[in-house]
């Protein structure tokens, strides 16, 4: 493929530019431009092919190629960059003009010298630029035209932090097309600029109406009016836009930056009339309710004195914490009040829905803490018709019996837990783990286990209980062993 | 020289006896590669010490580009800023710019350019009495405005002072907005400092910009898109270019043009590029990896101890003393760099055999005379002494690890991670994470695992979703609403919806039917709709190993030794497949349930010509969009051992679950 001299249409466009730079010719210019731009959107392709030195196929293979040290390079300031970034097949040139003071003109002179240049000579070239940045440009560019420069000119300047004006965008047409020329540049600092100008220039339900269609630029304003903390236009915005979910969840955020519990609550208690998702509108009615429940149960046990609170004086403030945090709470604090009262688990339990799982877990958490085990019992006894009562749990008892032992509780009592487990071979290392004896040898006893009962005899002290009953067993004649 | 080959147990081993070390490493480079792939190499030199060269040298590596020089540039550059604000003066940083400040200047250099004080940013009113100010930050709106408010009340107070901000890596238009409608505009000089990155070891260069994954892939906001363009662009100006770049993923393609017209703008000398290749990946093209628990040590010992900036702070508990100690963790620590990247049922036994080795080495001094000790001391001491004190700290951190990691609920999500991976049990695997969530256990591992099931499975079936989350609700708090519509919008945690053609034939079916049909057909659909691209893509990928196979974790065959064997990460599986192919060519159907946005580009030029068997093609550059955990480091490392090359990477951050989970928790004001 041949090549086009950058050259060449670097020249080509300067003197153009310079041809039509005086004041009176503002308009004439930029029509030109629009044209050319018009023309250029129709040719695409062909233009494509004079000035390929990117043509490359974003499918896989290379098309034609890229040279990557072109020096002093100014492309066609033609650009097809209008397109959407995934339909291009080639990416077409973008034009930049002359280098600005980005970080590669430092290093000019390190080939040239062979050595690292001392930075500070460099620097100060820079910085020269950067305070008075058309000094070291063609004659051409340093006229005081940055207010005649097309959208796609002066998203570029921007993005290079030269000078630019966007006064000269006022009608709706060049504003959106100055927003598109900043999205087709893929750089979110330049896109939030314009929005800020667009922001402050144009009436919010137009530019509401037209970011609908401009996702991107939706992205970014509403990024840029979070981090600026505009929260009441962002929730204009998203009603504008018919996001109704997200503007309810924008709005319910604001209970975080509320300190003082009382104003929460009341906050919260506004929020339930926001346009939720039917399964978050029930999770904010919780959270609005269990605040309530907490700010009440708070007040009155910040100056209770029952036996059980200054036995365990509370460590913290219930205020703000989570459900089952509250259940445990209650369960270690409230246990068997009456179902009425606000700080009973059986309350608790039924308002927020907690299943039989849950609760025999934290039940079982706060009660085997205090060492209760009365209470634990109880938790899992059922009685059947006939009047026998019965263990039953949700959990697996392999699971009640780790709660239990995490709470430090009697071999006797994990005992009773692990005999309960059904898995023989998940009982089995439960009273290993936990040196249950009696489990462990009746278990190698049921399991005819001669010689496991042998290996387990020698960890025990000799003429202990347990040590007897596996001699016992060891001598019963009528056990038919399988070793 | 003799060389001599066998096999024992199905390793590889090669002996190698030679007269001295230059003529070993003359038979390490000529053309025909010595030592074989997979060959353990034993070398014997006649004084008859045995270099184990396990298999990490089996080709000559190629050598890396020294990056320093990075440093050095953003060191100087600094330098020149604070020099742009003459005299005495008070330095205020931001709190995540300290450590990467530390790891390329000290309190001395800036002292040394007349900084008086140097505070953190806290947002807060300050106590300095300087009449010069100047903050190092990044560009934050919300720091801008501390600044704002400073300046004003300031001015309020009669009091004059000079301010000056440097953004780093660059400033924002929407930071300058604010400064502009504080009425502060004017008052303060603004510069940036293009600190775009920070080697944080011989392969491994940072960009340390952690946000960059939430500001892109959550927020959808650009603004960090040219920014990774020009640490590219950086990069080749300093190294030479490249001669090919393929990549994934929209952001990948963006930064790519980004950094394509900065390259046209520039003047970059055709030099002899010092890396060739260059691979971007975005971050949302696998997020399973970066969720899976890490067991590589040094993925580990991040996942516990955090590792910031390359370095570590080791609490009492591994020290055994009353105080923590800093370490720096990267290559230049001999006994770190031996276990990084093993797996860490392996790292006690090294450790241990490490430790004897020692024993001797010190028990040399026995039976010496008074020359061969004084030879001993200045020769070897200094150098045991260090390897001493390095490697009581990684055992102690071995056995800190050992006891968080031996418990219990380990091995269990352990196991159904694996099983996830798998596809095998699910309903177990819910049960398990539901029990975890509803004893209330880490808030992160909790959501760790559920989007690890939503991933693994393409989303969760409708009644899951709700009841996990709201059991979730429960027991972390209810202001997690926000996450699981973070976690949603970001596509990590979501509930199985019918495809869109099913919609439409719901919609017609139920004109005929009445309602409660209906129902009933949705179901049936959402069933059928179950179809998961990460099983379809690992599947073709072959990414989860046949379960029953035993995998030899002391021997690796493959990337999946960093998972214990049970998965191959995604991320470097498309590096090393795209490699081999030089392009996307046969991997379409992949690519396809990616959702695409791949691309191979290849410079044009001469560049194709030099394109020879020098060092620089092979070594290849993987930039992370959004962060690259350490075990994906340890996999491509070990694809490069594999391969004959090098890898370098470059990643926005280093990112871990954790963090990336906590990127997306919105619980907090």
């Amino acid at each position: 493929m041949t090549r086009a001299k950058p050259e060449d249409d670097e020249y080509w466009n300067r003197s153009k530019l310079k041809a039509f730079t005086f004041d009176d010719e503002d308009d004439e210019f930029s029509r030109l431009k629009e044209s050319k731009r018009t023309v250029n959107s129709l040719v695409m392709d062909d233009d494509d092919e004079e000035d390929d030195f990117e043509k490359v196929s974003w499918s896989g293979e290379p098309v034609g190629s890229i040279s990557w040290s072109v020096k002093e390079t100014a492309s066609s300031n033609r650009s097809g960059s209008e397109q959407g970034f995934p339909k291009i097949d080639t990416t077409s040139s973008l034009s930049k003009q002359g280098s600005g003071y980005s970080l590669s003109s430092l290093f000019r002179a390190k080939s040239k010298s062979g050595g690292f240049p001392s930075f500070s000579e460099s620097f100060s070239e820079t910085s020269i630029r950067t305070y008075a940045p058309e000094l070291r440009k063609p004659k051409s560019d340093r006229k005081n035209f940055v207010s005649d420069l097309s959208p796609e000119e002066t998203v570029r300047r921007m993005q290079k932090g030269r000078a630019y004006s966007l006064e000269k965008f006022r009608s709706l047409q060049d504003k959106l097309l100055l927003l598109d020329e900043a999205v087709a540049l893929y750089d979110g600092n330049v896109i939030a600029a314009v929005l800020i100008y667009l922001k402050t220039s144009l009436n919010k339900e137009i530019l509401f109406r037209e970011l609908m269609s401009r996702d991107v630029a939706l992205r970014h304003y509403v990024h840029y009016l979070k981090e600026m903390g505009e929260q009441k236009l962002l929730v204009e915005l998203l009603k504008a836009l018919g996001r109704t979910e997200d503007m309810a969840l924008m709005q319910y955020k604001e209970h975080l930056g509320i300190k003082d519990e009382g104003r929460r609550r009341d906050f919260l208690k506004s929020c339930l009339s926001l346009p939720f998702s039917q399964d978050d509108a029930t999770h904010v009615q919780d959270h609005y309710e269990l605040l309530e429940r907490q700010i009440i149960i708070e007040a009155s046990d910040k100056k209770a004195d029952g036996e059980i609170f200054k036995k365990f004086p509370r460590k913290a403030s219930i205020l703000n914490m989570p459900i089952i945090t509250t259940l445990y709470y209650s369960c270690f604090y409230h246990y068997g009040e009456s179902e009425g009262t606000y700080s009973s688990p059986a309350n608790i339990r039924k308002t927020f829905r907690i299943s039989e799982k849950q609760y025999i877990l934290t039940a079982l958490g706060a009660r085997a803490k205090l060492k209760l085990w009365f209470d634990v019992d109880s938790l899992f006894n059922t009685k059947n018709w006939l009047g026998y009562t019965k263990k039953k749990s949700p959990i697996g008892f392999h699971k009640v019996v780790d709660i239990l032992h995490k709470n430090n509780a009697p071999i006797s009592v994990l005992q009773e837990y692990v005999n309960l487990i059904d898995d023989t071979e998940v009982k089995l290392s439960m009273a290993l783990k936990y040196k249950c004896h009696d489990i462990v040898i009746n278990t190698y006893r049921d399991l005819k286990d001669r010689q496991q009962l042998v290996v387990y005899r020698a960890k025990l002290e000799r003429d202990s209980v347990e040590y007897r009953k596996v001699q016992e067993i060891l001598s019963n004649g009528q056990i038919r062993w399988k070793n | 020289m003799f060389v001599c080959r066998m096999k024992e147990n199905g390793r590889k081993l090669c002996f190698v006896r030679a007269s001295n070390m230059s003529v070993v490493k003359q038979a390490l480079t000529i053309a025909k590669p010595l030592p074989e792939k997979g060959e353990e190499v034993y070398i014997v030199v006649k004084s008859g010490i045995v270099l184990h060269m396990a298999q990490t040298e089996r080709r000559d590596a190629p050598e890396l580009p020294d990056f320093s020089l990075l440093k050095r540039i953003a060191r100087d550059q600094l330098i020149f800023l604070l020099e742009q604000l003459p005299g005495r003066k008070d330095l205020f940083i931001d709190a995540d710019l300290m450590s990467p400040l530390d790891r390329i200047a000290n309190v001395t250099i800036l002292k040394q350019h007349e900084v008086d004080k140097l505070y953190k940013v806290e947002l807060k009113p300050i106590v300095s009495i300087s009449d010069q100010l100047c903050f190092l930050i990044r560009p934050r709106i919300q720091t801008v405005k501390w600044i704002s408010d400073l300046v004003n009340s300031d001015k309020a107070a009669g009091r004059f002072r000079k301010y000056k901000i440097i953004f780093t890596p660059q400033k924002f238009y929407a930071c300058e907005t604010v400064l502009e409608e504080q009425g502060v505009y004017g008052y303060i000089t603004t510069d940036e400092w293009n600190f775009y990155i920070l080697p944080l070891d011989d392969d491994i260069l940072s960009l340390e910009l952690p946000e960059f994954f939430r500001d892109n892939f959550l927020e959808g906001d650009q603004r960090w898109v040219s920014t990774g363009g020009g640490a590219l662009h950086l990069l080749q100006s300093v190294y030479g270019s490249f001669s090919k770049v393929y990549g994934i993923g929209r952001c990948a393609k963006m930064v790519y043009e980004t950094w394509r017209e900065q390259m046209e703008d520039g003047d970059l000398r055709t030099k002899q590029p010092e890396f060739a290749k260059v691979f971007l990946i975005d971050r949302d093209v696998d997020f399973i990896t970066p969720l899976c628990s890490q067991v590589v040590y040094e993925g580990l010992v991040d996942d516990i101890f955090r590792i910031k900036c390359g370095s570590v702070e080791f609490g009492p508990d591994v020290t055994s003393s009353d105080k923590s100690i800093k370490v720096m963790l990267n290559s230049q620590d001999k006994v770190f760099n031996e276990i990084r990247n093993e797996h860490f049922s392996n790292v006690f036994g090294f450790l241990s055999q490490k430790a004897k080795n020692l024993q001797t080495a010190y028990d040399k001094r026995r039976g010496m005379d008074i020359q061969q000790m004084k030879a001993f001391v200045a020769d070897e001491l200094k150098g045991l002494k260090q390897e001493h004190r390095l490697l009581s700290l990684h055992i102690g951190a071995c056995e800190s690890m050992m006891k968080k990691k031996t418990k219990q609920d380990f091995q269990e999500l352990l196991k159904t991670e694996h099983s996830l991976l798998e596809g095998f049990e699910i309903r177990e695997c819910i049960t398990c994470i539901e029990e975890h969530i509803n004893r209330q256990v880490s808030m992160i591992e909790s959501l760790r695992l559920l989007c690890l099931l939503s991933l693994t499975e393409n989303g969760l079936l409708s009644k899951d979703y709700r009841s996990l989350k709201a059991q979730y609700l429960q027991s972390y708090g209810i202001d997690h609403l926000l996450t699981f519509a973070n976690l949603r919008q970001l596509g990590v945690l979501v509930e199985q919806q019918p495809g869109e053609t099913l919609t439409v034939m719901e919609s017609k079916v139920g004109k005929l039917v009445n309602d409660k049909t209906v129902g009933k057909l949705t179901d049936a659909f959402s069933s059928l709709a179950k179809k998961s691209n990460f099983r379809a893509l690992s599947k073709r990928l072959a990414l989860v190993p046949k379960s029953g196979d035993e995998y030899d974790l002391r021997v690796p065959r493959d990337m999946a030794y960093i998972f214990s064997g049970a998965y191959i990460p995604l991320s470097c599986k498309l590096i090393e497949q795209v490699l081999e192919r030089d392009g996307w060519t046969g991997l379409e159907e992949v690519t396809r349930m990616l959702n695409g946005h791949e691309f191979a580009v290849t410079a044009g030029g001469n560049s194709s010509e030099a394109r020879t068997k020098t060092d620089a093609q092979r070594i290849i550059l993987v930039m992370f969009l959004g962060g690259c955990t350490y075990s994906e480091i340890s996999a491509l490392r070990f694809l490069g051992k594999e391969r004959g090359c090098r890898f370098i990477v470059l990643t926005t951050a280093i990112t871990s679950s954790a963090r990336l989970l906590e990127a997306l928790l919105d619980n907090h004001a």
